[in-house]
């Protein structure tokens, strides 16, 4: 009872966080920024959603393969997130520059 | 039905990714769309392993998980301008 509760926690969290990912990803201005929003979020979304599933898991096996799948996805994420920032940045993709107006209107 | 709930917002967000590669300005918002949208393939063959009670499903969010990393990697080395490019005449020592 108590697991199925911590699972629908996990696995809404989870939820939550992909989404916000996905609408990062459509909505930001940036190639940087999107970066930012995948990064974070495909790591975190998919640890919670697995998280949720391993309080269900109804043998040890299930439970071995979910571990294997999360240490996985926590070590390959952050690096192909960090290796198309870093394509991109070699291949001169520039950052987009935006400029902050004070009250009278200087930059 | 916690599950099917989680199966439709992974969709939802695979389609948010989607539309981004499609869109994508430059090539390097496409890569990045495809891998988010390989992550959440990955996730939706779990939940719905659960789902219709087949955890045996695991072994296939394993194969997948190790495919999109590999082939993320090798799209960037191609495209990039790396070793494996194929613009770029690598002279052999």
């Amino acid at each position: 009872m108590i697991f199925d509760v911590l699972s629908m926690i996990c696995l809404s969290l989870g939820c939550f966080f992909s989404l916000v990912g996905g609408i990062g990803l459509l909505r930001l201005p940036d190639f940087y920024t999107r970066g930012h929003a995948v990064g974070v979020t495909d790591t975190c979304g998919a640890g919670l959603v697995f998280l949720g599933l391993m309080f269900q898991a109804p043998d040890h096996m299930v439970l071995i393969k979910l571990i294997a799948v999360i240490v996985f996805l926590l070590v390959t994420s952050p690096i192909s997130s960090h290796a198309v920032a870093k394509a991109a940045w070699r291949s001169g993709l520039e950052p987009q520059q935006v400029r902050y107006l004070d009250e009278e209107g200087k930059a | 039905m916690m599950f099917a709930a989680t199966c439709i917002a992974i969709l939802v967000t695979m389609a948010l990714a989607l539309s981004r590669a499609l869109l994508g300005p430059t090539r390097f918002d496409r890569i990045l769309a495809v891998n988010m949208f390989g992550t959440k393939t990955v996730i939706l063959i779990a939940v719905v392993g659960f789902l219709t009670n087949r955890p045996e499903f695991l072994d296939l969010a394993l194969v997948y998980a190790l495919m999109n990393f590999i082939g993320v990697i090798a799209v960037l080395r191609f495209s990039s301008g790396g070793e494996m490019s194929a613009a770029e005449t690598e002279e052999v020592p």
